[in-house]
């Protein structure tokens, strides 16, 4: 367990950081301006009366929101990894998952390469390993390292 | 004078909630999960708080992307159940206390806290889901609630050394309250889930257990992991931990522990849970020792 003292961090460092983790989107402040939009839209299907439209047709209710065309084709798509690289956050886009009716975890497994069943008996086995998830650096040092040996 | 009696920690999983309002808390994949709460639904009718000061985060309910405080503090007279897109959760109204919020929030501010204060807001699962985990399914909840809404969804949240740091300043604020009140302080949220990307499905059993451990006795080192750790070995989610710390840091230099339970999974998360009494010569009595003797005898 690392326990720096915080409170002299540097934001450039910090950020760079937050990019350094695999399969990962922090939502960063850059990811949130790219993404508010898209992360309001989805907080406007709170309302049934938004759902209603929205679902009537799907396109015509987007056109409503300044979202980027990629932005409106991922959400179509309901390509969530596409979504959150676009600036989306999980627990905005969830409003769509609800829309959908479909279970938090079976849409959080969409973003993962297994399917729901395989997804879940992952969870009840007790989830994924961080082992050799923590660091894409450390990943490419490792890996790097295993090529010079050979 | 008011005081702070207990500190409780609590994942805070909206499936929880599902799970007890369509009665399947008692099913082979809940019971497991409930059964650790079994013992401090217990122990919270012979404590009777007044009041709690809940430490969640609210997820693109009462907040959008419009307005993020990075504290907030919850000063109404009542707040509703929210609807996050499946309807309103059918649990009672959570009643505020107005008079102790403000008073929290005055000295918050004095104390260099620069608070946002919330007169009318729902709140959701990340409030509602830790009540129904402690008390269950009565008419109307057994205490006053004051909510503390922290920013943990666009970065950066708070340090968890602020976050310690808060906690302590409620505990004065607290401790200068005129009226003679139980408080308890709850952190929630965590511990080990990643709910995006590919990564999704981490969970990392054996940080849980580091990170439960030291909110045990006098050690302050959690204060000081960087938001980083939590990310790396918790998964992205996982820095809801930091709000465990707003209630650890209320509860003075040292703490000994009631209550502890893990478990995994719950959806996508790891389930923890422990109940904390801070140690630094209160005299707190064991209230709800009988309690803890009749279920060690089961």
């Amino acid at each position: 367990m690392i326990t720096e003292d915080p409170r002299h961090q540097d934001i450039h460092e910090y950020l760079a950081e937050m990019e350094d983790i695999p399969g990962t989107r922090v939502f960063t402040a850059k990811r949130a301006r790219q993404g508010y939009h898209m992360n309001q839209f989805a907080m406007s299907l709170m309302k049934d009366e938004n759902r209603a439209r929205f679902k009537a047709d799907e396109r015509a209710y987007m056109d409503e929101w300044p979202l980027t065309e990629d932005q409106k084709l991922a959400l179509l798509a309901r390509d969530y990894n596409r979504c959150l690289d676009l600036g989306g956050n999980v627990y905005f886009l969830a409003k769509l998952f609800s829309t959908d009716g479909l279970p938090f975890a079976e849409a959080v497994s969409t973003m993962t390469d297994m399917e729901f069943p395989e997804y879940r008996a992952m969870m009840m086995a007790g989830g994924r390993s961080p082992e050799g998830m923590r660091s894409i650096r450390a990943n490419e040092a490792a890996a790097a390292a295993k090529k010079e040996d050979r | 004078m008011a005081r702070i009696t207990a500190g409780v920690a609590s994942s805070h999983v909206p499936l929880l909630g599902v799970a007890s309002d369509f009665n399947k808390d008692r099913d082979d994949y809940f019971g497991p999960i409930f059964a650790g709460y079994d013992w401090t639904r217990e122990w919270e009718k012979a404590e009777k708080p007044d009041v709690i000061i809940l430490v969640y985060n609210d997820h693109a309910s009462a907040f959008d992307m419009k307005i993020i405080p990075t504290f907030a503090i919850g000063c109404g007279e009542r707040y509703k159940s929210a609807d996050e897109g499946w309807g309103p959760r059918a649990v009672p109204d959570v009643e505020g206390h107005p008079d102790l919020a403000w008073h929290i929030a005055q000295s918050l501010v004095l104390d260099e806290f620069d608070m946002t204060i919330i007169n009318e807001m729902d709140v959701d699962h990340g409030l509602t889901v830790p009540l129904s985990m402690m008390f269950g399914k009565p008419d109307a909840w057994p205490c006053k609630v004051v909510p503390l809404a922290v920013n943990v969804v666009t970065y950066p949240p708070p340090s968890g050394n602020r976050c310690w740091a808060l906690g302590e300043a409620v505990r004065k604020a607290v401790e200068s309250f005129p009226e003679d009140l139980n408080v308890q302080v709850w952190g929630t949220g965590g511990m080990s889930h990643q709910l995006q990307g590919p990564r999704a499905g981490l969970i990392n059993k054996e940080w849980d257990n580091m990170f439960l451990d030291g909110l045990v006795g006098d050690s302050d080192h959690l204060r000081r992991i960087p938001h980083i750790e939590y990310l790396r070995e918790t998964g992205s989610e996982g820095i809801e931990m930091v709000m465990w710390l707003v209630m650890r840091g209320a509860l003075g230099k040292k703490t000994r522990a009631l209550h502890r339970h893990y478990h995994v999974p719950c959806s996508n998360t790891a389930i923890g849970h422990m109940v904390l009494r801070p140690d630094n010569g209160e005299g707190l009595d064991m209230t709800g020792s009988d309690t803890v003797t009749a279920i060690a005898a089961e």
